[in-house]
C-alpha cells in the first residue's frame, strides 16, 4: 500500500508540466512584485504607451495608491480628465474603430500575465522585428502575425531578424543552417528517400535602428511594465502570501494541541 | 434536578435530541482500528460545508449573465472585502472535494465497504459522486472564461451523439443552440440547488451507514463479538474517540488546503485553468480544450473509443458505463472476504493496476490526443473495464459461474479481441508506432489472461478472516 502511495505521489511532478504547453523559448521576466518603484514606473509606461488601445477594465485607478502613488498624482498624471479615481481603467477607443485599425480590438490586459504568464509578456515586448509583409511593418517571434504595431519602438528602436534554416523530417529538426543553400545541399547529400522540408525560422534579432535606450535599459523598462501588470492582475497576491504564513503557523499550533488531545483520549483504547 | 437537565428533558419529551446524539455519536460504536484512510469521510463533509458556505457568499456578489459574469468574478477578487479568499476557498474546494472523494472511494474498495451488508451505503455514495460531478460541471461554467465556455460546449455536445433525441436534448439542456446567457443562467440555478440535494444524500448515506455499522480495515464484523452489556468488544464510541481523532485529520487537511489557497491557488493551471483568465468568446476556439482534471479519466475513455457505424455514440456509452460500473461493484465482488488483506493476491494487483490506470487516463485526458496516446488510452480503457467486469472472475471462490459473470467475461473477451483487431488489421493503429502497438497488445492480452482466464479456470481463495480486529 505504501509503495502505491509513493508511486502515485511520484507521478504528480510529471503531470504538472502537462498544462504548460507552447514550445517558444521564453526569457525569464524575473520581476520583484514587492518593488514599489518598479510598479510606479511600470504604471507610468503602461498609461503612456499601452492604455490608449488596451484597457485595464477590471481594475480601478485608485488601486495604484497601494504601491505608493498619491491620489493627487494619479489624478494629475495618470487618469483622463473626466474620470474619477474609483472608475475602472477603461479606454475611449471604440470597438469598431479598433477593428478597422488593427483587425481586432486590442485585448484587455488586466489578467494578461495570469493568462499567458509574466515571462511571455516580457519576451513578447522585446521580440518585435521588422517584417515588410505585415501592415505595421513589424512581426513578433512570440506571437506570429500579431496585429499590434511596435508601440515601444521609440525606446527600443527596431530589430531585424537573423534567419536560420531548419531541415525537418516528419516534425523533427534534423539539422540547422545559416543559409537556404546550405540546407538544400545537406538534403541532397543526406536526404535519401525521407521527406525533408526546409523551414525558415527567426534565430535571433539584431539591431537595425537604435532607439533611445540600449538593450539593458529597455529590458528594465519592460520588466517594470510586467511588474505593474502582474500586480494589477492579482493585487492581493502579496497580501495573501503574507497572511498565509500566519494561517499556517496558527494551524501548526492547532495541530499540536489537537494531537495531544487525541492522544489523551486514546490512552484508554487498547 | 438542574435547570440544564430540565431543559434537556423538556426537549427530549418533544424531540429525540438525546436519543439522536447517543445513537449517532456518543453510543455509536465504531471499530477501534480505523487507519489513515478513514479520515476522508469526515473531510468530505467538511469540504461540502465549505463549498456550500463559500458558494452562498459568492452568490451574493456574483452575476449570472453572459455580459457580467466574468467581470463580477474579478469584482469579487478585487473589490469585495475578503472576496478573493472566499473565491479561492471555493475554487480550491472544488478540486479538494474530488481528491477527498476519490481517496474515500478508494478506501471503500480497499476494505470491501461496498460488500454485504453495506450495499446501500455504497450506492448512496456513488449517487453522491454523480451529483457532485453534475454540480462541479455546472459550477465550472459560471466564471464564464474561455475554458468554462468551451469545456461546457464539448460536454453538452456529447448528448448530441445520442441517437434520435440527441439534437433536441442538447438544445433543451442549453436552452439555446449554443452555450449562451440562457445556459449560464440555468446552470447557476442548478449549481445553487444541487448542493442541497447533495446534503440530503449525505444524510441518507450516513443513515444507511449507522444502520449497518462502520466497516474496518480487517473487514471484521465487530457486532459478532459483544460484551455482557451488548457493546462490541472491538468498538469504541464515535464521540469522543473519533471526533477528537478526526479533528487532527481536519487540521492536517486544512494545512494543505490553506497552503494551496494562500500560495498556489491556480495549482499550475489545474485548479484554475489559465484560459479562464480570458472571458468566454464564442468566436475564438482555444487551441486545446480539456475538462478539469477530475473529469479527465472519463474524458480519456470517451476519446479512446472510435466512432463506428457512422456514430460517435460508442464513446459516450463507454464513458457512461465507466461511471455506472461503480454502482455494480457490490455484486461484481464475489470474494468471501471484505478487506483486501484476506482476499487472494489478484484483487490487490487488480486494484493497484486500476489506480495507476485511472491516474494515467487522467493525464491522457489533459493532453492532446496523438496516435500513440490514443492506443495507450484504448488499452487502459480495457483495463479500466477489466477491473470491474473481470472482477466476478478474479474474486469468485467457487467453481460455479453465474450467468452475469459469464456475460461480463464474454464482453471483456470480445472487447479485448475487437480492440486488438482494430489496432492490427483495421486503420485504428495505422499512425501509431510499432513499438507502442506491441506493448499495448502484450499488456491487454496479458491483463486478460491473468485477471480473466487464469482465475476462471482455478478460482482464487481468500484467507480466513480473524474473529477480532488485528490492530
Amino acid at each position: 500500500m505504501k509503495k502505491l502511495i509513493i508511486a502515485l505521489i511520484m507521478m504528480v511532478p510529471g503531470m504538472l508540466h502537462a498544462a504548460g504547453g507552447g514550445n517558444i523559448h521564453l526569457e525569464s521576466a524575473d520581476i520583484n512584485l514587492e518593488n514599489d518603484a518598479a510598479k510606479q514606473r511600470g504604471a507610468k509606461y503602461f498609461v503612456n504607451y499601452c492604455l490608449n488601445c488596451h484597457s485595464l477594465k477590471y481594475e480601478r485607478w485608485q488601486r495604484m495608491q497601494e504601491f505608493g502613488i498619491s491620489i493627487d498624482d494619479i489624478r494629475e498624471h495618470l487618469m483622463p480628465a473626466n474620470a474619477k479615481p474609483g472608475d475602472l481603467m477603461t479606454i475611449a477607443m471604440k470597438t469598431d474603430d479598433a477593428k478597422a485599425w488593427f483587425g481586432n480590438p486590442a485585448p484587455d490586459l488586466t489578467l494578461e500575465t495570469r493568462l499567458r504568464g509574466e515571462d511571455w509578456v516580457y519576451t513578447y515586448l522585446k521580440s518585435f522585428y521588422l517584417d515588410d509583409s505585415r501592415p505595421f511593418g513589424v512581426n513578433n517571434t512570440v506571437f506570429d502575425k500579431v496585429g499590434m504595431p511596435h508601440v515601444l519602438w521609440e525606446l527600443q528602436g527596431f530589430k531585424k531578424p537573423v534567419y536560420r534554416y531548419d531541415v525537418t523530417s516528419s516534425g523533427h529538426v534534423e539539422n540547422s543552417f545559416d543559409s537556404e543553400a546550405g540546407a538544400e545541399a545537406w538534403i541532397r547529400e543526406h536526404g535519401g528517400d525521407a521527406e525533408m522540408k526546409i523551414q525558415r525560422v527567426v534565430d535571433r534579432l539584431e539591431t537595425a535602428q537604435a532607439g533611445k535606450l540600449d538593450d539593458t535599459e529597455y529590458d528594465k523598462v519592460i520588466r517594470d511594465i510586467v511588474t505593474f501588470m502582474a500586480y494589477m492582475a492579482e493585487p492581493v497576491k502579496l497580501e495573501r502570501q503574507r497572511l498565509g504564513i500566519f494561517v499556517l503557523l496558527f494551524l501548526a499550533v492547532l495541530f499540536v494541541s489537537a494531537y495531544l488531545l487525541k492522544k489523551e483520549y486514546w490512552k484508554d483504547v487498547h | 434536578m438542574s435547570t440544564k437537565q430540565n431543559l434537556v428533558d423538556w426537549i427530549d419529551d418533544r424531540f429525540p435530541m438525546t436519543k439522536v446524539w447517543n445513537e449517532h455519536l456518543a453510543q455509536y460504536y465504531a471499530p477501534k482500528n480505523f487507519n489513515f484512510w478513514y479520515f476522508f469521510g469526515s473531510l468530505a463533509l467538511l469540504v461540502l460545508v465549505n463549498q456550500i458556505l463559500t458558494g452562498v457568499w459568492l452568490a451574493m456578489m456574483y452575476k449570472p449573465s453572459a455580459a457580467d459574469a466574468f467581470a463580477s468574478v474579478e469584482y469579487i477578487m478585487r473589490d469585495v472585502e475578503w472576496g478573493w479568499l472566499i473565491r479561492y476557498m471555493h475554487s480550491t474546494g472544488a478540486s479538494a472535494f474530488f481528491i477527498v472523494i476519490y481517496l474515500h472511494m478508494f478506501r471503500g474498495i480497499l476494505y470491501g465497504s461496498h460488500k454485504n451488508p453495506r450495499e446501500m451505503v455504497w450506492l448512496f455514495g456513488v449517487v453522491i459522486y454523480v451529483v457532485m460531478m453534475a454540480t462541479a460541471f455546472m459550477g465550472y461554467l459560471l466564471p464564464w472564461g474561455q475554458m468554462s465556455f468551451w469545456g461546457a460546449q464539448v460536454i453538452v455536445n456529447l448528448f448530441q451523439a445520442i441517437p434520435l433525441v440527441g439534437e433536441e436534448l442538447s438544445v433543451w439542456i442549453r436552452g439555446d443552440y449554443v452555450i449562451s446567457d440562457a445556459t449560464l443562467n440555468r446552470f447557476f440555478a442548478l449549481h445553487f440547488l444541487l448542493p442541497f440535494i447533495l446534503a440530503a444524500l449525505v444524510f441518507l448515506h450516513i443513515v444507511a451507514l449507522h444502520k449497518v455499522g462502520s466497516n474496518n480495515p480487517d473487514g471484521v464484523d465487530i457486532k459478532k463479538n459483544k460484551d455482557e452489556n451488548g457493546i462490541p468488544k472491538d468498538g469504541i464510541p464515535f464521540h469522543p474517540y473519533y471526533t477528537v481523532k478526526d479533528i487532527v485529520g481536519v487540521v492536517v487537511f486544512l494545512m494543505f488546503f490553506a497552503g494551496i489557497i494562500f500560495f498556489w491557488p491556480e495549482a499550475n493551471g489545474y485548479f484554475i485553468e489559465k484560459p479562464n483568465f480570458e472571458p468566454a468568446n464564442p468566436l475564438k476556439t482555444p487551441e486545446h480544450i480539456a475538462p478539469v482534471w477530475y473529469f479527465t479519466p472519463f474524458y480519456a475513455i470517451l476519446r479512446a473509443v472510435p466512432s463506428f457505424a457512422g456514430t460517435q455514440v460508442w464513446g459516450v456509452i463507454a464513458m457512461g458505463v465507466s461511471i455506472v460500473a461503480f454502482f455494480l461493484l457490490p455484486w461484481l465482488d464475489q470474494s468471501n472476504a471484505r478487506s483486501h488483506r484476506y482476499k487472494g493476491p489478484l484483487f490487490k494487483y487488480a486494484l493497484a493496476i486500476f489506480v495507476v490506470t485511472f491516474a494515467i487516463l487522467g493525464y491522457l485526458g489533459v493532453v492532446s490526443a496523438t496516435a500513440d496516446r490514443t492506443l495507450v488510452a484504448q488499452v487502459l480503457t480495457l483495463i479500466y473495464f477489466g477491473f470491474f467486469f473481470l472482477m466476478p472472475a478474479y474474486t469468485r471462490e467457487t467453481s460455479d459461474k453465474t450467468t452475469m459473470a459469464k456475460i461480463y467475461f464474454a464482453a471483456m473477451a470480445i472487447s479485448t479481441i475487437a480492440t486488438l483487431y482494430y489496432w492490427w488489421f483495421f486503420d485504428g493503429g495505422a499512425d501509431g508506432s510499432l513499438l507502442v502497438k506491441l506493448i499495448v497488445t502484450a499488456v491487454a492480452a496479458g491483463h486478460f489472461v491473468i485477471f480473466g482466464i487464469k482465475p476462471w479456470l482455478k478460482p482464487e481463495q481468500s484467507m480466513p478472516v480473524p474473529e477480532r480486529v488485528t490492530e
